[in-house]
């Protein structure tokens, strides 16, 4: 098996507000190796994109911070680096791409201008290799004549096409890792596909880690080799893809997979999880979706279950799991 | 069956991000100047209660006597007396009622025109837009001091002709910010619901315009009652104000201009309080605005 | 016979694109381009495609929120553009509603429920206070609400909550049709459920019509009962749902479902992935000849230069190309 480029043990992050503290990640784990793409699925406020933003150490002090464990980066844990050293990683080791195409790429600059910006900032090129840089940058993202892309504005561009100079932006300095927020959410089905496949193709070129934050199921199958899903602040099972879908060990995940529409056939009703995620600031005592559960057990209500390794690379957190 | 309770959390023991220092630094940039204004309001409503002299009750054997705290004052005149042996404190206190009311008093009817103005602007457009935003241009390249000049001269001063000085070109700053707030609301998806549902133009306006329109104002007016007691002193510093003996803080800065060598403390006092005053509007002004602006993440 | 509610034919409406100081037109932007619809009573029809399509545009059409450049809307066999205003105070506008995508902006954020959800009621009717406040507690209920919250100001709801509350506003004038644009894409995947499924109870309960605007397939697979593939502009496949998604005849179609299909990756060897090169191009200079042929893959000559007729296939199944099947 190829090496793991990131580890992630146990990760603890919260948000300091009035109300109290918001545990938003609390106690998240898992592995990302090179040339894998993993997934983290659940729904809004359970914590994909604050792991996420923790990782990067993007959070914004004095709300939010990490508050335990360990985030290690090919041997390097990244969370009591400096500030300065962080920077070095960041664009260059890890790039992050984010929902809104026009919210990540600024507007009054061309996109030569701002995939250069990335390349200047972390790699000791010659001046004159700059601009081969970036458009090779934009070859690996099959942006077509990438030397008029160059001179162009982010307002002239569709939003398939914005979408894919972020990810340019995001590789142009070949990184080890890269963190994916919702980048196909605001995209159009048929353009959503072709993202995922030019990625797939990325994938084998480079041989990158992708963590690939959604809440679509259709993407997480096309796009993911294994799969988290969280659910209130903590990881409630791990598994690879296939296995996900085939036979989810997690109430929630199964409650999850079948609420949302087939279209491979005629649902007559939609199984619907009653109730909502809790929250964060006053969460219940024992498993949290116990509240939610259909077949939760007086146990699940008192006690948080423990994580079981039910084989190959499966984990779940549920006590009907042994 | 999903009811409310489950969405709201209850409130837990409060633990801020900030250090200790920095939210009692905080919350006095509210107190402070919260208790300033409501001080102000308290003594321009009682102010004959309050003040222990007739403000303009000359005292000729006492004249330019300086504040008790000083060599040479007494604690008969708290704060000293002018060049016509007037009670400093009293003409203060009654300056301030007149200061606060004349500002007050222009600054709602500057927000009343400049609203009304800005939300027909916004939200009917076109040519009834571009009207009144040509007034709006004309109201604002007018020199205001010279307006007030001349209607001082050509009505006679007193205190409607201030009011009516400051607010005749004032609502011009309104309009032009309420404007844009109403043509961003007017695209906003519950405006359309609305005009799906049938109602009328003015119905909009009223229900769903100027109830989102009026955090703005709020602001606004706060941050405009320092302007207003500036420029109300300005005037009358001019002498085209409040005519004497009325006091007000402006004229009284004024009147010891000529004196600011031997008793200073007669322009000193009125400058301070008009700087406070000034000083809590705009903090109140932006503490209201960081309270009420949904993007700030409450630390 | 089908009991017809409303009835769209060749719905056109273009934009015009002005440039300079006099602003003259020097193009138009063909949002809808001849559309032809019917919307049966207490059936679900949805308007399917990507951003572009111009289905916003005809679901506005069909609100009077756009005036259409051209053809004719049909309520209950009346053109609606003969209805006078007075008319269509009383007898359109009740009928008609409209709940938006976006719940968290649909709603005045300085309103409290009781005012909003009476809001349509207290504009169309002479109801009195009491009447309309026992008929908002009606309607929360309806919807699957605590009566007692309604004193309770929006942002006190989830997303989901509050689509139930745009769903109670919408029925407090007991409509005919409800237009729905993408009523549950905002939400989070497990309150869509909840959503569609309160949406399929209330349209048996109370006969309503839906005309729903979706970009995803599986809902619209869900929820409709006929469904209209739409491409820059036009219609290009329309029929009952299950026939479309059983039997697709357009390209784009299978392009659709199989960019939405849920196929793990080892299935893909026995599911054809589709996947289409390029972008729409744009709505004011559309291809010449069929509309698609810049991006099918099954484009012969005469795709780019004949416009390929709606060519019936079956009861109610029709499509526009010239290689269907």
């Amino acid at each position: 098996m190829s090496e793991i480029v990131l580890q992630v043990e146990n990760l603890h992050t919260s948000f300091f507000t009035r109300g109290g503290e918001v545990k938003a990640v609390d106690g998240v784990s898992f592995f990302v190796r090179e040339s894998e793409t993993f997934g983290i699925v659940g729904e809004s406020g359970c914590g994909k994109s604050v792991t996420a933003l923790s990782i990067m150490r993007l959070l914004q002090e004095p709300g939010g911070r990490i508050t335990g464990g360990k985030i290690i980066m090919e041997g390097t844990d990244l969370v009591p680096l400096s500030k300065k050293k962080m920077r070095a990683y960041r664009g260059r080791m890890i790039s992050m791409i984010l929902q809104d195409p026009m919210s990540s790429l600024n507007p009054v600059y061309t996109v030569g201008n701002q995939i250069g910006e990335s390349i200047r900032l972390h790699q000791a090129l010659p001046d004159n290799m700059v601009e081969p840089a970036i458009i090779e940058s934009l070859r690996l993202l099959k942006i077509p004549t990438p030397e008029t892309m160059l001179g162009n504005y982010p307002f002239q561009l569709s939003g398939g096409m914005r979408q894919r100079v972020v990810g340019a932006i995001a590789m142009s300095c070949r990184p080890r890792l890269l963190i994916a927020d919702e980048p196909t959410t605001a995209l159009d089905a048929t353009i959503q596909a072709q993202y995922i496949a030019l990625f797939e193709d990325i994938q084998k070129k480079t041989n990158v880690a992708i963590i690939f934050i959604t809440h679509d199921f259709g993407v997480v199958a096309k796009m993911c080799h294994r799969v988290g899903v969280m659910y209130a602040g903590k990881i409630v099972e791990t598994a690879p893809t296939r296995e996900i879908f085939k036979a989810p060990q997690h109430p929630y995940t199964s409650a999850l997979i079948n609420s949302v529409p087939r279209l491979d056939r005629k649902d007559e009703r939609l199984f619907s999880i009653e109730g909502q995620p809790p929250s964060l600031l006053n969460l219940p005592p024992g498993c949290r979706f116990a509240p939610r559960c259909t077949v939760a057990r007086d146990t699940c209500r008192q006690q948080e279950p423990p994580e079981v390794n039910v084989g190959n690379e499966h984990t779940v957190s549920c006590w009907r799991v042994k | 069956m999903t009811t409310l309770g489950e969405v709201r959390a209850k409130p837990a023991k409060r633990i801020s991000g900030l250090s200790r220092g920095a939210r009692i630094v905080r919350s006095l940039t509210f107190f402070v100047p919260m208790v300033i204004m409501l001080g102000l309001v308290f003594i321009t409503l009682f102010a004959p209660l309050i003040a222990p002299y007739d403000p303009i009750e000359q005292h000729m054997l006492e004249r330019r006597l300086p504040p008790s705290f000083f060599e040479g004052g007494t604690t008969k005149y708290i704060l000293g007396t002018d060049h016509l042996g007037r009670d400093i404190l009293s003409r203060m206190i009654y300056g301030g009622r007149v200061s606060l009311s004349v500002s007050l008093l222009a600054i709602m009817i500057t927000a009343g025109i400049g609203t009304v103005m800005g939300i027909a602007s916004g939200y009917i457009g076109g040519r009834t837009d571009g009207f009144l935003m040509r007034l709006t241009d004309i109201a604002m390249s007018f020199p205001g001091l010279l307006i007030a000049m001349l209607l001082s001269v050509g009505v006679g001063p007193g205190f409607w002709t201030v009011v009516f000085a400051l607010s005749i070109l004032g609502w011009a700053g309104y309009s032009r910010m309420i404007r844009g707030e109403a043509l961003r609301l007017r695209n906003s998806d519950f405006v359309m619901q609305a005009r799906v549902n049938g109602v009328s133009n003015i119905g909009i306006m009223f229900k769903h315009i100027f109830p989102n329109v009026v955090n703005t104002l709020i602001i606004i007016m706060t941050l405009q009652i320092g302007m207003m007691i500036l420029a109300e002193s300005a005037l009358s510093y001019l002498g085209i104000g409040i005519p004497a003996p009325t006091p007000s803080w402006g004229s009284m800065v004024s009147d010891g201009r000529n004196d600011l060598d031997r008793a200073w403390w007669i322009s000193t006092f009125p400058g301070i309080a008009i700087g406070l005053v000034v000083l809590s509007g705009n903090f109140l002004g932006d503490w209201i605005r960081d309270k009420t602006d949904p993007r700030l993440r409450r630390l | 016979m089908a009991d017809i509610l409303m009835e769209g034919r060749n719905l056109t409406k273009h934009y015009p694109v002005t440039r300079g100081l006099l602003q003259h037109v020097v193009g138009w932007v063909r949002a809808v381009d001849g559309v032809s619809f019917t919307i049966e009573r207490g059936k679900t029809l949805s308007l399917v495609g990507e951003s572009g399509a111009g289905k916003t545009t005809t679901a506005k059409a069909v609100l009077l929120l756009e005036r259409l450049t051209s053809g004719t809307i049909l309520f209950e066999g009346k053109d609606l553009y003969h209805y006078s205003s007075k008319e269509l105070k009383t007898l359109y506008r009740p009928r008609i509603q409209y709940v938006q995508q976006n719940p968290w902006s649909s709603m005045n954020p300085r309103m409290r429920l009781r005012d909003i959800i009476a809001e349509p009621l207290m504009t169309n009717t002479k109801m009195n206070r009491g009447e309309i406040r026992r008929r908002v507690m009606e309607l929360l209920a309806n919807v699957g609400l605590d009566p007692e919250t309604i004193d309770s100001y929006p942002h006190e709801f989830s997303g989901g909550q509050r689509q139930r509350i745009a769903v109670a506003r919408a029925l407090g004038l007991n409509p005919s049709l409800v237009v729905l644009d993408e009523p549950v894409s905002a939400l989070d995947v497990s309150i869509r459920a909840q959503i569609m499924n309160l949406l399929k109870d209330l349209q048996d309960k109370y006969n309503l019509s839906y005309l729903v605007i979706a970009h995803n397939l599986a809902t619209v697979r869900y929820m409709s009962h006929d469904v209209a593939i739409m491409y820059l502009g036009q219609i290009v496949e329309y029929g009952d749902t299950e026939e479309v998604f059983q039997k697709p005849l357009h390209p784009y179609t299978r392009a659709l479902i199989s960019a939405s299909m849920l196929t793990l990756p080892e299935d893909e060897q026995e599911v054809k992935q589709i996947i289409l090169t390029g972008e729409m191009p744009s709505p004011m200079n559309p291809p010449s000849g069929c509309r698609f042929h810049t991006r099918c893959a099954e484009a012969k000559e005469e795709c780019s230069r004949d416009i390929p007729e709606m060519v019936s296939v079956g009861a109610k199944h029709m499509v526009k190309c010239h290689h269907h099947g």
